[in-house]
């Protein structure tokens, strides 16, 4: 098993707040729209160097959708922000018309995503906006695993032409990829490679993944080890060469089972060389307070749910 | 000066394609395309600076509009024919499999003129908000305009808009309300009561300008006076009275016919009443 070095313990909206803030020193045409959380999203650096590129919109996020819908039309490339909850659910026919449909290089950034929100409890810790953003034609869904990977998506979305929901979440977590990487849309991230089952995950599961392949290691599985940070489009080649390989799967995602990444793993293998995959997800409930790690620990994304997973696919094989 | 004969004469082009689009295939929404003519050609063949022969999507150092309440299609896409930017042949083929005239507007077809999907309601007025902010910050001093139904009104994100568009002082933005008190399920007086509108927009900070919808002098002054006004720290709200289904006797003084096609009888009853005087396309 591959050591990785944990440079340090930073939350993933932070990487966004700087990304997008080197984003503004670069391309004039970023332009930022928030919906009353400039702080809670990082957003402030870039509000302070240009203020003539951010937009307050207050607490409307309906508005906000069609403000940057509607901007990109001279050239400007908006990237909204707000919690993921109010980033999907709350506006999605604004995003599916005015965005999606209409083809619109908005740049939707969601902060807050799924459990580890923490204290807030279930109202705000969205769990289906994977599932709802996949859906829509046209759209790109990110969910990078850490501080640096999010501080690198920011930036390679600018570049990217169209539609992209970029999920993120409030939690101090481990900063492992290397500073400065180079992030590329719909290419999977080999993490670990190995022969005995193949670990898909995005987001804050990345690091349990690799926790799990350790635990995974000493107990004699080798573990192949997949940072699936483009949901969609998914990276069919490397999930499939991989799968040939170990012949069997566990997805993991802070999101829920219907609709995550693991159904469009689930998909992609179905067409194409069915093999056993187990789930690590959220099992079609909502979500409660509490910190981070007893969330995680509750709800059953722990590492060592991935590793109990891992060990049940390799059994099915 | 604007000719205003010439300009009612498209109009009543305008009309004859609406009620023969809707009635070759049978859908559509002929009562508030009718209502809109009158304004749609005043728009766009004397008001908007617009380049019908080399559309882009941006339309830098063009005047932009959104039609909010994009079930009058019929209206938006003969306009656009006649303006140029597409044959109006292809008028024929509105709502048809492969046809690039959707039964709302769409951008995915690529039809020229369109830079924004509209239908389901209340979203236009968010998206006119930014693209007149973008003209700002590109210094183009461009004006957007935007149309609206009365009833698309009772949509609360309309009102995050108005709210916005005052706060923001987004000066270089018209908008028109099609008040014609009618929507599907019967008089927006009846389904849910708009109040006084004139007061509702001043309230929320905006420059409020009344106009008849079927005098085309009046729609072409009263859109000059509206250009006079912009610029001057407030968005501008014009409350356009019309009729639905103007110009067709059968079709007008009632909600019924807001979204039901013509027979082929009500067709050449319609016809009769409406000049041809542009040529059928």
């Amino acid at each position: 098993m591959k050591k990785y070095v944990v440079q340090n313990q930073k939350d993933t909206r932070s990487g966004f707040g700087e990304g997008l803030a080197e984003l503004g020193k670069e391309n004039p045409n970023v332009v930022a729209l928030c919906a009353d959380l400039t702080g809670s999203l990082k957003m402030n650096e870039f509000e302070n160097n240009h203020p003539d590129r951010f937009f307050q919109v207050g607490i409307a996020e309906a508005n906000m959708m069609g403000i940057a819908a509607g901007m990109t039309i001279g050239g400007k490339i908006p990237f909204t922000g707000t919690f993921a909850n109010f980033s999907t659910g709350r506006v999605y026919d604004q995003i599916r018309q005015s965005i999606a449909y209409s083809e619109k290089n908005v740049k939707i950034c969601a902060s807050h995503a799924g459990l580890t929100l923490g204290e807030d409890g279930a109202t705000h810790q969205i769990l289906e906006d994977i599932g709802l953003m996949k859906m829509l034609p046209n759209m790109v869904v990110i969910n990078p695993c850490d501080f640096n990977q999010t501080k690198a998506a920011t930036k390679a979305i600018a570049d990217y032409h169209g539609p992209v929901y970029l999920r993120f979440g409030r939690p101090k977590v481990a900063n492992f990829t290397p500073e400065n990487q180079k992030f590329e849309i719909g290419k999977a991230v080999m993490l670990n490679e190995g022969k005995d089952v193949t670990i898909i995950a995005t987001g804050h599961l990345v690091w349990k993944a690799i926790e799990a392949g350790q635990i995974l290691a000493e107990a004699g599985i080798d573990a192949e080890i997949i940072n699936i940070h483009t949901i969609k489009p998914l990276d069919e080649e490397a999930i499939l060469n991989s799968a040939r390989k170990t012949k069997c799967v566990v997805t993991a995602e802070e999101h829920q089972m219907n609709g995550g990444l693991g159904d469009s793993v689930a998909q992609c293998l179905a067409r194409n060389f069915p093999l056993p995959q187990e789930f690590v997800a959220v099992n079609d409930s909502f979500g409660e307070s509490g910190t981070p790690e007893e969330l995680l620990e509750k709800y059953g994304l722990g590492a060592s749910n991935i590793v109990d997973a891992a060990k049940k696919a390799f059994n099915r094989k | 000066m604007a000719n205003i004969t010439q300009l009612e004469k498209t109009a009543s082009q305008v009309r004859r394609d609406i009620v023969r689009m809707v009635h070759a295939v049978q859908s559509g929404h002929p009562g508030g395309s009718l209502g809109c003519a009158d304004f749609f050609i005043a728009l766009y063949f004397e008001v908007m600076n617009h380049n019908s022969s080399n559309f882009n999507m941006d339309g830098n150092g063009e005047d932009l509009f959104f039609l909010s309440n994009g079930h009058i299609s019929p209206v938006w896409y003969s306009t656009l024919a006649h303006s140029g930017y597409f044959d109006k042949s292809e008028l024929a083929t509105f709502r048809k499999l492969n046809s690039r005239l959707q039964g709302h507007p769409a951008t995915e077809e690529g039809l020229p003129g369109i830079r924004m999907a509209s239908g389901s309601l209340g979203q236009g007025l968010s998206v006119a908000a930014g693209a007149a902010l973008t003209k700002k910050l590109n210094g183009d001093k461009s004006l957007v305009y935007t149309l609206h139904g009365d009833g698309e009104l009772q949509e609360g994100q309309i009102w995050e808009a108005a709210i916005y568009a005052a706060h923001k002082k987004i000066d270089n933005l018209i908008s028109t309300i099609d008040f014609n008190n009618r929507q599907i399920d019967g008089d927006v007086s009846d389904v849910m009561s708009l109040g006084n509108l004139r007061q509702k927009w001043e309230a929320f900070g905006w420059e409020v300008l009344e106009m008849d919808g079927h005098n085309m002098q009046n729609i072409v002054d009263t859109m000059s006076l509206a250009k006079s006004k912009t610029r001057q720290g407030k968005p501008i709200m014009i409350l356009m009275k019309t009729e639905m289904g103007q110009g067709v006797d059968f079709m007008m003084g009632s909600h019924k016919w807001h979204g039901i096609p013509p027979s082929d009888e009500q067709l050449a009853n319609a016809l009769g009443q409406l000049e041809e005087t542009l040529g059928d396309y």
